[in-house]
């Protein structure tokens, strides 16, 4: 089954560059805030400094009174103050979900929720009017600590709700019948002298999503539909929700998402701003504009991460693992937005990972605070999965005394084991992690720099080495709809495609995912090029907007190609049915008697033959076609996986860690991922270098950080370090291709393959660095001081800070910047 | 956000420029590269009426060779000081310092005086000045006046030009001959020194004939680590006596603390820092 890359003389697999790029790189194309409309005004919002506060009262007189203003709102001036934002994923039962306005009603709850907005002739006219709205509040305590908001007396984010807790899961094998009783499983082995139980305690601390483009959103009411275009990941599932939300009629909402400069999960969402968007056109009848500053971005956006994850393993103490017990503790923020509660169950299946556990308990409780809502953040739930999972293999190796890899060998499923079902109840089709582990080992040169990393320790060498390890997989391919129907998701997990035939031959094929930087223009047309015969220049591919594109989940989870791009395949395979009747109806035969190649129909053992563009001719012609046939070869597919897709891989990382300074580099960094066939092989290696850099970057840079009184400290990208390619090794990747059993194309997901495996990779070689010195855990993001305090405690030798007093300010970050600053 | 309204005086000469800052008033900023008062002002942390853009004055820009000092002028940029021969030559430890701001675009808009003028405690350029005792020419409404590179930074964001006052040039005694090494300290690349040592050293012979170290970062303005310099004069420039030497940075500072850093683990980096850049410093001397 698993092959390496071979050279592809087809469009399949060729090395293509992207044709978007041109427009996209030169900015020669329409991004939402290039929108100009005639008569537009602009939006801007007036936002909480404070994390929890009543509002006393509002003021709006002076901003209304400025040139260029047309109006200043509050909730209750729109009418707003019975609107809920939707969350389409209420977990359980009895979960509990506040309403969610899209802007704050009586009390705010997070530092960055809007309270009013301004509507402005321009965008300047709009940042003064903002300044001038007087709000008053009356402080209150702020809920930042998920452990401490679920203890009695604890103060409540949402009083009506009696409780912090919004919602408390569990997946247990026993009960299931798909393993044994983990906690049985523990208690045996904490009993027994040959086995061993572990215990760790992870943080996920909490990442902000950074895409490129700040969030944007234009509405247009003039027209007979209510027209949106939006910065938006999720053009169907906004413009359903939107018409929900508001109780509009669906068909009177059109949203078009047009060319979109990133999401990473975080623009997968229903924001605030977009229903007052609505609002406000429609209430003032002209069109409207909201694009957000890089600062409100990093405040109101939603984040990702923010657990806290409790493991428990038992092994054998022949490291043969028994059973894995996870716990975990996640920050919704303040409200509950579209799918924010069920982020951790997207994890729930992938803690036991590529190991045989017999037995498997998860529980997630689910907790508001008076911080930004969180929700998708690329992986989402899996990153999370994968770090603490791979951590914990680490450290029984440690507990052990076992070489990390051969503790994973001993334990992961074996190529000849698949199809195998998890303890968590999923089937995962293929994969060979035999390969890809010696692929990764023979590139990386393992032995060697263990062998290295020896010397360095024997020499007390100032600067150490650590090899981290992280042989992941992941769930992706967003989903099943049954499998989502039975995990309470509000939607199914279907892809739609729609291939047009126009009379020249040349073909326009409509997506109902929705890209935003993916590259799904050249690898549909690749496909498409392949399969219908049809030159790759000769394709054009349209998304993202309801009107052309009507139905569609859009673009997330690694769904597109697994699952819209199957849609695709599925639409061009009625095409070619189409185009055969029409072919044997022309070339008076019968369809058996015809073969299908590179676009041409011929009868067999003939020279007779017609190609799809003189069908397509033919049929747009109509003058002479079989009767009880429509003349056409469009077509289009639904397309619902039976599964999800479960790409793979082995990641090494050799990071030296400098113990003088705490400061880690990265030396050299090996993936191997098995993603399955691959359509485009420079859109892969692009996917995983982002993912790699933005899984790194959870590991040593990023970092929301709030302070006591549940202000954001790191709101600008000065002091919130999004690494740029000078903070990166080179980055050695391969693959292997075993191909997924689920679809036709044997592909399985990329796009968050990177982040979900890196993260562990690096940490592990941060600790394996300095674990000799007697340092057993480093939080991440695993900043210098971080590494140097560890190194420091585990000589005995920290310092308490405490002894320093502290300055008011420290350069180094706009913050920092008075308003007595000197010129730059 | 789009900062608020203010009025533009795009000066042609010098004394056009004073005379804009004297009528504007205490509100008036100046705008040389733009690279850190746009984000403030676009962050609206300052909110100035009156913007005096010292972009069109030719007089303001370039390098020359004095006799015993490098000038350079206020509003000569970055990308310039990192590629100037008389620089390498005779100021090394700035043209190297320069190199680590910011990447290759605002290298090519920032400028020397603007970053000097700005006084951010975490600029790369405050303490290489203070350690080659450069003098800065300041015009006013009076005329001119020159004021050493310790008397130059005051405070936080404050230098010892006034509110109707331009810097003009920067003058840099030659230290030809010497070796020099900037040891920057970060996070990421594109970002502030968390702690940065500036570091020359002249060798004579097998010895330290003289030693300048500054520290940035390590209190509100950049400190001269005369400790070090003390313990480095007349000493072999060997590993043991650097390290030793080392030991006295963090004396006289009083870093801050934030979210990188705190303030002990700051003295601890002076110290570290201080080391590799005198050892570097040393090296390139000796190596000519």
């Amino acid at each position: 089954m698993t092959a390496t890359t071979q050279p592809t003389t087809g469009e399949f697999g060729r090395a293509r560059k992207r044709k978007e790029d041109a427009r996209l790189i030169t900015g020669r194309t329409r991004w939402t805030d290039n929108i100009s409309l005639p008569g537009m005004l602009h939006i801007a919002v007036v936002r909480s400094p404070l994390a929890h506060a009543r509002i006393t009262g509002i003021s709006t007189d002076a901003a209304q009174q400025l040139p260029g203003v047309h109006g200043v709102f509050t909730a209750a001036d729109l009418g707003a103050e019975g609107i809920s934002l939707p969350c389409a994923w209420p977990i359980t039962a009895d979960m509990k979900a506040p309403q969610a306005p899209p802007l704050a009603v009586d009390t705010v709850h997070f530092a960055g929720e809007g309270v009013a907005i301004v509507v402005a002739r321009d965008a300047a006219s709009a940042a003064d009017a903002v300044e001038a709205v007087e709000v008053d509040y009356e402080a209150l305590e702020p809920v930042l600590d998920t452990e401490t908001a679920l203890a009695e007396g604890a103060t409540l984010v949402h009083p009506a709700l009696g409780t912090n807790r919004n919602a408390f899961w569990v997946f247990d094998s026993g009960e299931v019948g798909s393993g044994r009783s983990a906690d049985e499983a523990i208690a045996a082995a904490e009993a027994d002298p040959d086995s061993i139980v572990v215990r760790r305690r992870f943080r996920q601390q909490r990442l902000i999503p950074a895409f490129m483009e700040p969030r944007s959103v234009v509405v247009d009411p003039t027209g007979e539909q209510l027209t949106m275009w939006s910065s938006t990941q999720v053009p169907h599932i906004l413009k359903t929700m939107a018409a929900l939300t508001l109780g509009l009629p669906e068909h009177k909402v059109r949203v078009i998402a047009p060319d979109v400069g990133g999401g990473f999960g975080g623009k997968l969402q229903v924001t605030p701003e977009e229903i007052l968007a609505l609002l406000v056109a429609r209430r003032m009848g002209k069109p409207v504009k909201w694009t957000e500053t890089r600062s409100e971005c990093m405040l109101a956006a939603h984040h990702g991460r923010a657990q806290i994850q409790d493991l428990t393993v038992a092994a054998r103490k022949d490291g043969t693992v028994t059973a894995l017990k996870v716990e975990l503790m996640t920050d919704m923020g303040a409200y509950l937005r579209l799918v924010t509660p069920g982020i951790p169950l997207l994890g729930a299946f992938m803690y036991n990972a590529i190991y045989k556990f017999p037995a498997y308990h998860f529980a997630c409780t689910n907790v508001f605070t008076t911080k930004t809502p969180t929700d998708a953040y690329r992986g989402a739930g899996r990153p999370e999965a994968t770090f603490a999972i791979e951590r914990m293999m680490d450290e029984l190796a440690t507990e052990l005394g076992r070489d990390p890899l051969e503790l994973r060998e001993q334990n992961w499923i074996t190529h000849d084991e698949f199809p195998f079902t998890t303890v968590a109840t999923l089937t995962y089709d293929s994969g060979n992690y035999e390969v890809a582990t010696a692929k990764a080992k023979e590139l990386f040169d393992y032995d060697g720099l263990r062998a290295e990393q020896q010397r360095r320790r024997k020499a007390n060498d100032p600067v150490q080495l650590g090899i981290g390890i992280s042989t992941y997989t992941e769930m992706c391919g967003l989903a099943p709809s049954r499998v989502l129907g039975a995990l309470s998701y509000a939607a199914g997990g279907w892809e739609h495609a729609s291939v047009r035939v126009l009379a020249t031959g040349k073909v326009e094929a409509v997506t109902g995912v929705s890209g935003h930087g993916q590259g799904h223009e050249t690898a549909w047309s690749q496909i498409i090029a392949d399969r219908l015969g049809v030159p790759f220049e000769d394709i054009e591919i349209l998304h993202g907007d309801t009107q052309v594109s009507a139905k569609g989940m859009d673009t997330y989870g690694s769904r597109s190609l697994a699952i819209g791009g199957i849609a695709v395949v599925k639409a061009v395979d009625k095409v070619i049915d189409k185009a055969k009747r029409m072919a044997a109806h022309l070339l008076e035969c019968s369809e058996a008697d015809l073969e299908f190649h590179q676009g041409t129909f011929t009868i067999k053992g003939s020279n007779r033959s017609i190609t799809i563009q003189e069908i397509a001719f033919a049929v747009f012609a109509a003058h002479n076609y079989p009767d009880g046939v429509e003349p056409s070869l469009d077509s289009e597919a639904t397309f619902d996986p039976e599964n999800f897709s479960f790409p793979h891989g082995t990641h090494l990382c050799a990071a030296e860690v400098d113990t003088e300074t705490g400061r880690v580099r990265i030396r050299s960094y090996v993936c191997v991922d098995d993603v399955g066939k691959v359509v485009n092989p420079l859109i892969v290696e692009g996917q995983v270098h982002g993912g790699l850099a933005q899984g790194i970057a959870q590991a040593l840079f990023e970092e929301a950080v709030y302070d006591d009184g549940g202000t954001l400290t790191s709101g600008t990208l000065a002091d919130y370090l999004v690494p740029s390619a000078a903070d990166l090794p080179h980055f050695t990747t391969d693959r292997t291709e075993t191909p997924a059993t689920s679809n036709p194309l044997g592909v399985k997901g990329v796009g968050e393959a990177g982040t979900i495996a890196s993260t562990p990779a690096v940490v592990n070689a941060v600790l394996d660095a300095v674990r000799h010195l007697g340092v057993t855990d480093i939080e991440m993001p695993c900043s210098p001081q971080r590494v140097w305090r560890a190194v420091q405690s585990a000589r005995g030798a920290v310092k308490s800070t405490s002894e320093h007093t502290t300055e008011a300010a420290a350069g180094g970050g706009l913050g920092s910047i008075d308003a007595q600053g000197g010129a730059g | 956000v789009i900062p608020s309204a203010f009025d533009y005086v795009a000066a042609s000469t010098v004394d056009e420029a004073v005379q804009a800052l004297s009528a504007a008033g205490e509100d008036a900023k100046i705008l040389a590269g733009g690279q850190s008062l746009v984000p403030v002002l676009r962050l609206r942390l300052a909110t100035p009426t009156t913007l005096v853009d010292l972009n069109k004055i030719s007089e303001l820009r370039g390098i020359r060779d004095d006799g015993d000092a490098i000038v350079i002028g206020a509003m000569t940029t970055h990308h310039d000081v990192i590629n100037d021969p008389h620089l390498a030559e005779h100021a090394a430890l700035l043209a190297l310092a320069t190199r680590t701001v910011g990447d290759p675009q605002i290298r090519h808009r920032g400028t020397l005086g603007g970053a000097l003028v700005h006084a951010d405690p975490a600029g790369d350029l405050l303490a290489p000045v203070v350690a080659l005792d450069a003098e800065m020419v300041i015009a006013g409404p009076g005329g001119r006046r020159t004021v050493g590179a310790a008397e130059f930074f005051v405070d936080l964001f404050t230098t010892a030009v006034g509110p109707d006052e331009v810097l003009v040039e920067v003058r840099i005694p030659k230290k030809t001959g010497w070796g020099a090494h900037y040891e920057k300290f970060n996070r990421v690349a594109q970002a502030w020194s968390i702690v940065a040592v500036a570091a020359a050293v002249r060798i004579e012979g097998s010895s330290i004939a003289e030693a300048r170290v500054a520290l940035t970062n390590m209190a509100a303005i950049p400190v001269r680590a005369y400790g070090v310099e003390e313990a480095l004069i007349g000493q072999v420039a060997e590993a043991a006596v650097i390290r030793a030497a080392a030991e006295h940075a963090a004396e006289g500072t009083s870093p801050s603390s934030d979210g990188n850093a705190d303030a002990d683990y700051r003295e601890h980096l002076a110290r570290v820092l201080t080391e590799r850049a005198v050892a570097a410093a040393a090296t390139t001397a000796a190596g000519g």
